[in-house]
Order: structure tokens, then sequence, then C-alpha cells
């Protein structure tokens, strides 16, 4: 087998500390990966260069800290909160955040009364635009079998319980519409801005698997 | 296809389990199978209606027995030797065997941003008036066609309320197949937990999913 093209030991490799460090035990996926890339690069299919700019874009540029800001900008500001509700698109947009994974956008706001989940049953789609790639709990079986049955059950596995008499709303994104939790605003942050707001919304408080970090539980 | 990808609702996959400061990417093949997804994806061979397809379009324990990047990378290997691009005796031997066939485009390096910010809207000018209305009771078909379809099993047969209307969408159940884009009107429809899943179910839940109009019909 040709091992012509061994993009694995680029600086992306630093990340991993548990997995192919050593080529005699390279298993048959990482293999059939590595010929595949050698053949679509040898063909002229694809640009190497263009491989490396995917990987460093979901790496290192997307991820849940643009969700983040969209969220803190809608606890702090009522005007581009309501926008969001009503026109999520556009109001991530205005932050720079589009594109794949996030074309048609839905905010789902949490409230005392209803609690929002997201899944997708189906496959395992996810609104990368604001969050970047799923993690693998979100692709699981798990996940996707439970979400839409057992909403409580899931919430458990994440240490999470909601008042007994709390609405679940679970969103299946069958289609091309990815939804974004805004989750609720914690006590306690009166006069915070933006940028102190965002440190405390996570991934999982915008999936609704989470809520929002209480202000003691971040420095 | 009643396929194991339509996961809702199924039992004994166990618990959902969250993974600490999770990495983008467990393993250096993970990242290059990712790339070479998405590289290829901008060829313009295939649709991601058809990616999905031919991931899901296999044996349940095929489907079941891979991780997510596997399953990615099977789908991937699918489009590739339907078309004559990358034949398996290619991807056995580690090398091109035959010659390339032109493609459609091949994405540089250069214009990667750029198209990940456009990303793919599915959305299309609508051709005809909406059938039905935020508020009209709707019931999700019983159907259970062979081809790919994008209506979950644990909602056929069950009545629920259209809660949004998105426009006009991209049909996957046509353009999955080469059928062309064939836009329809998408709605999200609201279940009862307890229309879905029966008497014991989370009265508190509820469960939406977003479907095409001709998955839905009165009720």
């Amino acid at each position: 087998m040709s091992h012509a093209h061994h993009h694995d030991h680029d600086h992306h490799h630093d990340h991993d500390h548990h997995h192919d460090h050593d080529h005699s035990e390279l298993s048959e996926t990482q293999l059939r990966v590595r010929a595949l890339e050698s053949i679509l690069v040898e063909k002229g299919y694809v640009d190497p260069a263009a491989l490396d700019v995917f990987i460093e874009t979901y790496e290192t540029k997307v991820g849940p800290h643009n969700g983040a800001r969209v969220v803190a900008k809608a606890w702090a500001d009522p005007a581009y909160r309501h926008w969001l509700l009503e026109d999520a698109t556009a109001a991530i947009a205005s932050l720079g955040y589009t594109g794949r994974q996030g074309e048609h956008m839905v905010a789902v706001e949490n409230t005392p009364k209803r609690h929002n989940m997201v899944v997708c049953t189906l496959c395992s789609c996810y609104p990368w635009s604001v969050l970047g790639l799923p993690p693998v709990w979100y692709k699981s079986a798990p996940y996707r079998s439970r979400a839409v049955m057992d909403p409580r059950g899931v919430l458990a596995d994440f240490g999470v319980t909601l008042p007994a008499d709390t609405e679940i709303q679970v969103w299946d994104s069958t289609a091309e519409i990815r939804y974004l939790v805004v989750p609720m605003r914690p006590e306690g942050t009166d006069g915070w801005d933006e940028e102190r707001l965002a440190k405390l919304v996570t991934r999982d408080s915008m999936i609704g698997t989470g809520l929002a970090l209480q202000p003691s539980e971040v420095a | 296809m009643n396929g194991a990808q339509d996961m809702g609702g199924v039992h004994g996959f166990g618990p959902v389990r969250p993974e600490p400061n999770e990495p983008w990417f467990h393993a250096p093949w993970e990242r290059r199978a990712f790339a070479i997804t998405l590289a290829m994806g901008a060829s313009g061979e295939w649709n991601l209606d058809m990616s999905r397809h031919a991931r899901e379009n296999r044996s349940p324990a095929d489907y079941l027995s891979k991780s997510y990047y596997e399953i990615w990378l099977a789908g991937l290997e699918k489009l590739l030797a339907e078309r004559g691009l990358v034949t398996p005796e290619e991807i056995a031997a580690g090398r091109a065997l035959v010659p390339p066939k032109p493609i459609k485009r091949k994405l540089a390096a250069a214009d990667v941003p750029a198209v990940l910010a456009r990303g793919a809207p599915t959305e299309r000018p609508a051709e005809r008036p909406a059938r039905f209305a935020v508020g009209d009771r709707v019931r999700a078909k019983q159907m259970n066609p062979t081809t790919h379809t994008r209506l979950p099993r644990y909602v056929r047969g069950h009545v629920g309320t259209i809660v949004m209307e998105h426009g006009c969408h991209v049909f996957p159940d046509s353009h999955a197949h080469g059928k062309g884009e064939a836009p329809q009107w998408l709605y999200t429809v609201r279940f009862a937990g307890t229309e879905l899943w029966g008497a014991d179910a989370d009265p508190t839940l509820s469960v939406t999913v977003d479907a095409w109009e001709s998955y839905l019909e009165p009720a």
C-alpha cells in the first residue's frame, strides 16, 4: 500500500496522545483513509491544501464560542433578543456566523415554564456555524434514540434535573433547519457585559442538555 | 428507508456518555476522513441528500457497528465507486489503477472559506400556495418508502399541530435519488409525547419534527 501522503504528521497531530503514533499498528480504517486520500490527490480530485483549511477551520475557528456570543448578546440586548427569536438566520449572520450547517437557523428560548432540547434522530444534524462540530454523544445511538422519548432520563445522564412541571420541548432536526437553544440567564448577572456573560454559556446549554453556568462556577 | 439510522424511540442503547473536554477528533484519521468528505462534497458530483442516503443505505448491523466517521468513510467510498471516480480495487491497492474521470469542480484551498460561509441553503421560491398554516392539525402519513426519506418512523400515523412554516425547501426524497430538487413547503409539526408514546409518556413532553408537505395530511 502506498503511503505517499502522510498528512497526519503535521501540527494537527499534537492533540492526539492516544492514537496512531506507531505506524506498525495502523488500523484497517486508518489505512483505508490514508489510501483514499492519497488516491483522491493523485487523481487530482482534491487540493491537499484545501483539506488542511477544512480541518483548521473546524479545529480553531468555528466552535461554541460563536453561539455563546449570540446568546450573551440576546441576554444583554432586548432588541437583539427579539430579532434572534424572530429571524435567527439574519440575527446570527449579523455577528458573522453563516454558512454550512447553519443556513436556516431557528432560536428557541428556555423559560421557567419550558425547556428546549435539540436532537437529530436520523443522522446528526447540528448547527455547525454556531456550535462547531458535534460531540460524539450527540451523534451516538443512546442520545438519538432516547432524546425524543425520555428527555428527562437523558438530562439525568448530564446531571441535570428540571422541575416536574417544566414543559420539555424536543426539536428533532429532520430537515435543514438548525436549532439553537437560548438558555435562561442566571441570577446574579445584572450589569454584566456580553463578554463576561458569554463565559456562562456552555455548548450543552445551547443544545438543551445543560443549563448556563452560575456566576460562582466561572472564575 | 426503514434503516438503523432512524433511531427515535429505540430501546437498549444504554446511557448517554458525555465526554469532558472532548477533542474535535478522536484520531488523526477522523480529521482526514472529515476533510476528504467535505472536499469531495464540493466537487458537485453528488448532493448532501445523496451523501446521507449513501451512509444510511446499508444493513442495520453494518450501520450500528460503525462509528460516525466510519459511516462517513463508507458513504464516501460508495459515492466514489458508484461514479467510477475511485474503485474498491484502487482503495485496496492504495493507488490509482484507472485514469481519473473529469469532475465538475475541484475546490481550491483559497476558495474553502467562501464555500463554507455560503453553505448550501435549501430554500427555494414557492411555486404553489402552502396547503397548511400554523395551527392546523395534521397527521404524519403512514408510509414506508424503501428509498430515502426524512420522516422518522416514530411520528408516522400520529397527529400533531403545525407550529412553524419555513417556506419551500429542496425535497430530500427526490434529491437523494437524482430526481431533482422538487421543492415543497416545509413545516415544523409538534406532537404531544403522549400521542407518540402512549399514556405512560412524560405528560410534559412534546416533540417536533420538520416535515415536508407531502409527508402530511389534514387531521
